[in-house]
């Protein structure tokens, strides 16, 4: 009998179980849009062309009211992307540091380390965002506590920044000698020296990769290395040093008029609260990824690596943490994921990510949930599918490359 | 995952948009219990008590339907809304009467499919500061940083007006009153803009309400009104009528204390025929013959309600202003009971 047919037996489940899936699928689309036809509400997406009449605090590119709803959600999306490239950058840097400590031989240091990590890991993210932004609001003096000439706070970093219960405001980089922007059209710019300073960076690093190699090549020639550090140095600061120079950069110090603090850059505290949540609690989740990939490390590597004369710190930087990176990447992609994911809690502290523009006050200004829902969740899931790309390429090369 | 993504949308989009297509008073009856979409807590409008009863302004609508259809004004279930969730609330059939001092605009009445069945407070946006600030008219708030709850239409206008007045501002977004009402005494903004009513009730919670100024400046028409769904005409009428009669009870001065009086009594052919003495007028909208009676009986009429929740008596003291009976000078108006 053909039912005992292993092969054909596997296909025909699937087949059933894929038509049962489509025809699941099919009701649920189907139901969706009678219902919807039912309400009198159509699908579409129109009401991003309209005006959003309404203004968000933070915007990367220039934004009014006057601004379609669509500008409005990718001012959202930009937003979201600040948080999150620099929710990972440091929750990247807290966890190694915090994972790496809470194996250390120092008693304290390991201990603290832990009580760090099992207290961000088991209260929720929420809690911990509301707790760090009602610590900013509550504790920080409001703007006209600076006023006068004996103000009841006073800015800190030798007069140059200023912590209040809205916003830290900090120095704006200005300069005397400005190129211009490049036009990108749609009112998006770049200044010609941030493009300036980034070409000259990448290319100071090439040249330093360059000088490296030569010295290489000399000491496998020769047996000797040249002293190349100042090369290096010089590479990979002169250049910038006489751009600074040229285009005349400083600091431009945030002052009080009116009331708010103006001239400078004012980083809301919506910003910073969410940002510093998102670190301390994905840190502490890398933290304890980072520690199993060291443990997943054979004693005997470090051991092998101490009986050659190698210092604790070489022997952590060269010999574990290479190996270590191979458990750890795969996990860390997910944590990456995941930040990215919890930053749209953002509208709790009045940060406008995607989730308040387009989610939050488009949806509910133009009635459209299924559309900007639908919409989100279809960026949601552009934005971890890249970080996940990039994580896999970055995972291809350290991982175990077996021959 | 794509797939599972999109199905799991399509699902919840599906039970959002299943219900609320019936009947609404059918629905009503056989639940035995109106659900009524109310404000989160916002004192004199609806905030619940120490005891979790649920009282103010808006509350007392949801009574005077639910005495009106189910002849006892304790059968509601209150479902507190915010500013985001109120609308999609109404749509998708979780309340079936929504008061919640919503301003009543084109888009919403048209584009979300509401129907708005009256106005029970005409309202305007106003902001409010600390007196000493020094501040005594909006036009000086020049670069100030404003508290604004998202999802309202005070959002908008806020925007409008600075931008017409030449203005900058920094906005603050918040979800709800009380979170507005802290980040406001905790000084992370300068001012709380909303509707100016919402402005008073605000201010009379405060420990120092003295400390605080309501600017002149009201900047634009709210005019504050229970919602139903689109479509469902006669339970609109319901609504509708319901609340004209509390306005009419007043014009007529019925109120709680003297209707059952009245209703022996009265020899006024227009109170007669809403108490249903003589004509039957709540048969036309599927009622009996006493609904308006139980609606006015339920918290008093529209005067009562006004003086007990949000009155010059109250805490909140509001002056009846727009909101006078018609023949005071006021916007109150109801259609002939005819």
């Amino acid at each position: 009998m053909l039912i005992y047919d292993r092969r054909y037996r596997s296909m025909t489940f699937q087949v059933i179980v894929f038509i049962l899936v489509m025809a699941l699928a099919w009701w649920l689309v189907n139901n969706t849009i009678r219902n919807l036809a039912a309400l009198g509400k159509d699908f579409n997406f129109g009401f991003l062309w309209q005006r959003a009449g309404y203004d968000i605090p933070q915007t990367p590119i220039p934004y009014t009211s006057d601004d379609t709803h669509l500008r409005a959600a990718f001012v959202g999306l930009l937003n979201t992307l600040i948080v999150s490239i620099l929710g990972c950058i440091a929750a990247t840097f807290v966890g190694i540091v915090a994972g790496v400590a809470r194996l250390s031989n120092n008693w304290l240091i390991a201990r603290l380390m832990t009580v760090y990590v099992e207290a961000f890991r088991n209260v929720p993210l929420l809690l911990w965002i509301l707790i760090v932004f009602a610590v900013f609001t509550e504790v920080m003096p409001p703007p006209n506590a600076f006023r006068g000439d004996d103000p009841a706070a006073s800015m800190i970093l030798f007069d140059h920044v200023a912590l209040t219960n809205r916003y830290t405001a900090i120095p704006t980089l200005a300069m005397t000698n400005d190129p211009g922007s490049l036009d990108l059209g749609a009112r998006i710019t770049f200044n010609w020296a941030t493009i300036a300073f980034v070409v000259v960076l990448i290319a100071g690093w090439i040249a330093r990769r360059m000088i490296r190699d030569w010295a290489q090549r000399v000491q496998d020639q020769t047996g000797g290395r040249p002293t190349t550090w100042w090369m290096s140095l010089a590479v990979m600061t002169v250049p910038s040093l006489l751009l600074i120079l040229y285009f005349g950069l400083h600091f431009e110090t945030p002052e009080l008029r009116g009331f708010n603090f103006s001239g400078g850059i004012n980083v809301q505290n919506g910003l910073v609260a969410l940002w510093l949540a998102l670190t301390l609690y994905t840190g502490a989740f890398i933290a304890e990824i980072v520690r199993a990939g060291i443990l997943a490390v054979n004693r005997g590597q470090s051991e092998a690596a101490f009986a050659l004369g190698l210092r604790p710190r070489r022997t952590m930087s060269l010999v574990i943490l290479p190996q270590a990176l191979r458990v750890i990447i795969p996990p860390l992609i997910s944590q990456y994921l995941n930040l990215m994911k919890n930053s749209s809690l953002a509208i709790a502290v009045g940060y406008m990510d995607i989730k308040g523009t387009l989610g939050g006050t488009t949806l509910n200004q133009t009635g459209r949930e299924l559309e900007s829902i639908v919409l989100m969740m279809g960026v949601y899931l552009v934005l971890s599918l890249i970080i996940s790309a990039g994580m896999n390429l970055f995972n291809a090369r350290v991982k175990l490359k077996e021959r | 995952m794509k797939t599972s993504v999109f199905l799991g949308t399509v699902a919840a989009a599906t039970l959002m948009a299943g219900a609320g297509m019936a009947d609404t008073l059918a629905d009503v009856k056989a639940r035995g219990e109106l659900n009524c979409g109310v404000n989160t807590g916002l004192v004199g409008f609806a905030a619940p008590d120490a005891n979790g009863n649920w009282t103010g302004f808006d509350v007392d609508i949801c009574k005077a339907v639910a005495a009106a259809v189910l002849g006892d004004a304790s059968k509601v279930k209150y479902v507190p809304t915010t500013g985001q969730t109120r609308f999609t609330a109404l749509s998708s059939g979780e309340v079936d009467l929504l008061a919640r001092n919503s301003t009543w605009t084109f888009s919403r009445d048209t584009d979300l499919k509401l129907d708005f069945i009256g106005v029970n407070y005409y309202d305007g946006q106003g902001f409010m500061v600390r007196k000493d600030l020094g501040v005594t008219s909006a036009k000086e708030l020049e670069g100030a940083t404003v508290c604004i709850q998202t999802g309202t239409t005070t959002e908008l206008n806020l925007a409008d007006y600075f931008k017409a007045n030449n203005m900058t501002y920094q906005p603050v977004n918040i979800d709800s009153n009380a979170e507005g009402e802290q980040q406001y005494m905790a000084g992370a903004c300068d001012a709380y803009t909303t509707d100016a009513s919402g402005l008073a009730a605000t201010r009379a919670a405060f420990a120092d309400p003295e400390n605080h100024i309501i600017l002149p400046e009201i900047i634009s028409k709210e005019p504050l009104g229970p919602a139903v769904r689109h479509g469902d005409n006669n339970w609109g009428d319901i609504v509708r009528w319901t609340l004209y009669a509390l306005i009419a009870a007043e014009e007529y001065g019925i109120t709680s204390a003297n209707i059952e009086e009245l209703t022996s009594s009265s020899q006024n052919p227009e109170v007669q025929r809403l108490l249903g003495v003589t004509d039957d007028l709540g048969a036309m909208i599927g009622l009996d013959k006493e609904w308006a009676k139980r609606a006015i009986m339920a918290s008093g009429n529209y005067g009562e309600i006004f003086a007990a929740n949000i009155g010059e008596q109250t805490p909140i003291g509001l002056a009846r202003g727009l909101n006078a009976q018609w023949t005071q000078g006021g916007l109150m108006y109801a259609m002939p009971f005819r």
